[in-house]
């Protein structure tokens, strides 16, 4: 391989994010390089064969394959170079060490795009007790399974979570002809999106059991089942404990940013991705971080957005035109969980986005933002869960000081 | 009834109510809504998304256009009695499955 590549901008991961900031940079005029580790683009879009993604951003319903599918076909009207079956081993400063069929090589860049997206939840991150037999899967790894192999885990299957990737896989396992016996969510509220209640458990008259979590696997070799029990807070009350036979347990229990392959990386601890500025740069200069390595995200379009956002200001920092001046802060405040920048700059013009999640559910409320006393945004919310990310946009024109988000009555 | 509207993300709560010979649609915030609450009351309509086989693997399809809830059985038999060489992304792989007028489209590649 050439030992010296060198690149405006290099974005790792070729998901929905990579792509987005990939096609982004490259109409900056960036010499631009995707890297992805896969044997084609997409991320996990190409698993995600349902619906309901790009009502947002191209205004009309696609598939995950179809919504990727777009960016492939607009990144090859670029001349992005596109790297595919490689892995990135170590990122030095600003120097990328890969490695793939042709050997190892450092590539140099003038900035780096983070989008290698995030990783679920295991067994061992929500310390599930009893055996770990054969038929426990992370709803991903059945949403693989099933869709992209076109294999089914189990026949009877419970599921533990209601995040949004097992409400969707209880549908297609459904679909698959097998059957989904319960969906079993911890906390008073799902975690997933309403509508994916209705259209994925509703219509196939899937129980979900609010409070209840899995006490403990039973089976040696393969799965026999597992001990139910209904919760008070975090506590199973042992005696509500029942015996669920089943042959797969499937957890959809959250996602958390891949991080790991960045050094010093400073985190946001609500998020566990980078703490980022207006441009979604992280405190190392000239990296920046977007898609759901930066923070999960619930909507494709959300990360397209976003990751726009960081692919031009990676270019306009690689080719110098980046400014940093008269900085303030954007602060979680009453009600809010967390803010997504962290912090800004007065000295660019472009409109400051924010995305956000709640801390609980809110009815009849206005989220604001206040400049110091003023309020310079509010909008009116009839009915906003926790689970869902918000995203508000601000003019710069508007700020003067450090911003604060918060939700108020009337 | 009541129900959360599936048509978009923002997942408007819906009010839907028979008057005299109407169906009164409230709490939607566009017309996709009004649209899917007169349907949920009479004749649930949805898009169907599933895999089809081929010789090379299986591949994810889709349904052009809603088809009625209780058809999905059906369509789902349809597509899965199919077995094709191979296929790309936007063939047309059923037209008009089960005199529905919508056609089971292929969404993704290899």
């Amino acid at each position: 391989m050439n030992k010296n590549l060198m690149y405006d901008v290099v974005v790792i991961g070729g998901g929905p994010a990579g792509m987005a900031a990939a096609i982004e940079s490259y109409n900056q005029g960036a010499k631009t390089l995707l890297i992805e580790r896969n044997e084609k683009l997409g991320g996990i879009l190409n698993q995600c064969i349902h619906n309901g993604f790009g009502l947002q951003y191209f205004n009309e319903e696609l598939t995950g394959p179809e919504y990727a599918l777009r960016f492939v076909e607009l990144l090859s009207k670029t001349k992005v170079d596109v790297l595919l079956n490689t892995f990135v081993i170590d990122i030095n400063g600003l120097n990328v060490t890969i490695i793939n069929e042709k050997g190892q090589t450092v590539v140099q860049a003038k900035a780096i795009v983070l989008a290698m997206g995030c990783r679920e939840k295991t067994p061992a991150g929500i310390m599930l007790t009893g055996s770990r037999p054969v038929g426990v899967y992370t709803a991903g790894q059945v949403q693989k399974m099933v869709n992209i192999h076109g294999k089914l885990p189990g026949k009877n299957c419970v599921i533990l979570g209601s995040g949004d990737i097992g409400l969707i896989m209880a549908r297609r396992l459904t679909y698959e002809g097998a059957k989904v016996l319960e969906v079993l969510e911890i906390m008073p509220e799902s975690g997933g999106l309403k509508r994916n209640i209705v259209q994925c458990l509703n219509d196939n008259n899937i129980p979900l059991k609010l409070k209840h979590t899995v006490t403990r696997v039973v089976g040696n070799t393969r799965i026999e089942g597992v001990y139910v029990a209904e919760v008070d807070g975090f506590t199973p009350k042992l005696e509500t404990e029942k015996f669920v036979k089943c042959d797969c347990l499937i957890l959809s229990v959250g996602l958390i940013p891949e991080v790991d392959l960045v050094k010093n990386l400073k985190l946001n601890p609500k998020t566990g991705g980078a703490d980022v500025n207006e441009f979604r740069e992280t405190n190392i200069s000239g990296i920046f971080s977007c898609g759901n390595v930066l923070h999960v995200h619930d909507l494709v379009d959300n990360v397209t957005y976003e990751s726009k956002l960081a692919g031009t200001n990676a270019a306009k920092y690689a080719l110098g035109k980046l400014t940093h001046k008269k900085p303030f802060n954007v602060v979680a405040g009453n009600g809010i969980r967390y803010v997504s920048p962290s912090f800004g700059y007065m000295s660019e013009k472009e409109d400051l986005m924010i995305y956000f999640r709640l801390s609980s559910r809110i009815t009849k409320s206005y989220i604001c933002v206040k400049c110091g006393e003023n309020e310079i945004y509010s909008k009116f919310v009839l009915a906003a869960n926790a689970g869902e990310m918000q995203k508000i946009q601000i003019e710069k024109s508007k700020i003067n000081g450090d911003l604060t988000v918060l939700v108020r009555g009337q | 009834m009541k129900t959360t509207c599936i048509m978009c993300p923002v997942g408007c709560e819906l009010t839907i109510e028979k008057v005299g010979k109407e169906v009164k649609v409230t709490g939607n915030s566009c017309l996709r809504g009004e649209t899917y609450g007169k349907n949920e009351l009479t004749n649930p309509m949805r898009i169907v998304t599933a895999l089809v086989k081929t010789k090379l693997g299986v591949l994810p399809v889709k349904t052009t256009g809603m088809v009625p809830k209780n058809r999905i059985n059906d369509v789902l038999k349809e597509i899965e009695k199919l077995e094709l060489n191979k296929a790309q992304a936007g063939d047309v792989v059923i037209k008009n499955v089960c005199n529905l007028n919508v056609d089971i489209v292929v969404t993704g590649n290899y």
